[in-house]
């Protein structure tokens, strides 16, 4: 299974993502440029946290013009596994492969901590490996994760199990203690937190490695659900 | 020519905390009738008519642009200038 990185002017974790899949779980991961066109050769995609075209006009929404993501937006329509983290989060959510929006912390803050989560879907490509509701820790780090959407788009989340990880103790104000979700299809993941910076006991936490054993588990299939 | 200005600004359902910061600051200079603050975005666009109609080409570049419609809401005044 063969990763690619996006790497968008100020992306800043594209190496992190890297050195957790290379480094620590030995999976083969490259860094693509943004002008790349072409994913045609990799297995999953996941589009690292940062400040993507210094995030002016609004986080990721310059970044969703970017070349390599029209090819992100056949890749996720192919079936193919796509995951965003932070800045990559907000990126999916302005290019419509996610629904809502991430708007400013409701503290105005900028928030830079471990953060307690809890996994409510285990049957997702993604989180195979946790158990449901488990409680885990991972770093976040934004000033704007405050994820927000409609009643009707919440109503549509919660009725196909879209709501992935929720925040413990809701730091940001997300609606329905959100931390990341899924597409209907299964295959687009978009998370504030970092599993990239929890995946090695000296970083004060290993609970991120569930997301990538997860997916180099189900090698990009499905999950069925029980 | 046309120069179009255009206003984005947060649905009312949308927290505003930036504007909240810049009411408290305000308060704090003795300003305390300001009832509230909305901080929202402003653009200039200088551009030349095309084959379509400018409002449905500014309509659509606040749509995929300039504006994030899950959040936001965008008005825009459109004066055509004089040639040079």
């Amino acid at each position: 299974m063969i990763f690619a990185v996006p790497v968008f002017p100020g992306s800043n974790c594209d190496h992190d993502m890297v050195n957790a899949l290379r480094d620590v779980l030995h999976a083969q991961a490259e860094l693509v440029p943004a002008t790349t066109s072409d994913l045609s050769t990799y297995d999953a995609v996941i589009l690292p946290g940062g400040f993507s075209y210094g995030d002016y006009l609004r986080s990721g929404a310059i970044a969703r013009f970017a070349p390599v993501m029209t090819a992100v937006q056949a890749f996720a329509a192919a079936g193919k596994p796509v995951m965003g983290i932070c800045n990559g989060f907000q990126i999916l959510t302005e290019a419509g492969l996610l629904p809502g929006a991430l708007q400013a912390n409701r503290s105005a803050k900028f928030i830079c901590q471990t953060s307690e989560l809890i996994v409510r879907n285990t049957q997702t490509q993604f989180t195979t490996t946790y158990t449901e509701n488990q409680h885990i820790q991972l770093p976040i780090a934004h000033g704007e994760g405050n994820y927000y959407c409609d009643a009707a788009t919440l109503a549509e989340l919660q009725a196909h199990h879209q709501i992935v990880f929720e925040y413990a103790d809701n730091p940001n104000g997300s609606v329905a203690n959100i931390a990341g979700i899924i597409n209907r299809a299964g295959n687009v993941l978009g998370m504030m937190p970092h599993p990239e910076r929890a995946v090695e006991a000296i970083l004060g936490s290993i609970d991120g490695l569930g997301l990538f054993n997860s997916l180099l588990t189900n090698q990009g299939q499905e999950v069925t659900h029980a | 020519m046309y120069l179009v200005k255009v206003y984005v600004t947060y649905k009312e359902s949308i927290l505003d905390p930036k504007g909240e910061a810049v009411n408290d600051a305000l308060h704090r200079l003795g300003y305390t009738n300001v009832q509230s603050v909305e901080l929202g975005k402003y653009f200039e666009l200088r551009l030349t008519a095309s084959s379509r109609p400018i409002e449905a080409e500014v309509d659509e570049m606040c749509d995929r642009l300039l504006a994030n419609v899950n959040m936001e809401t965008y008005r825009y005044d459109i004066t055509e200038l004089e040639a040079l």
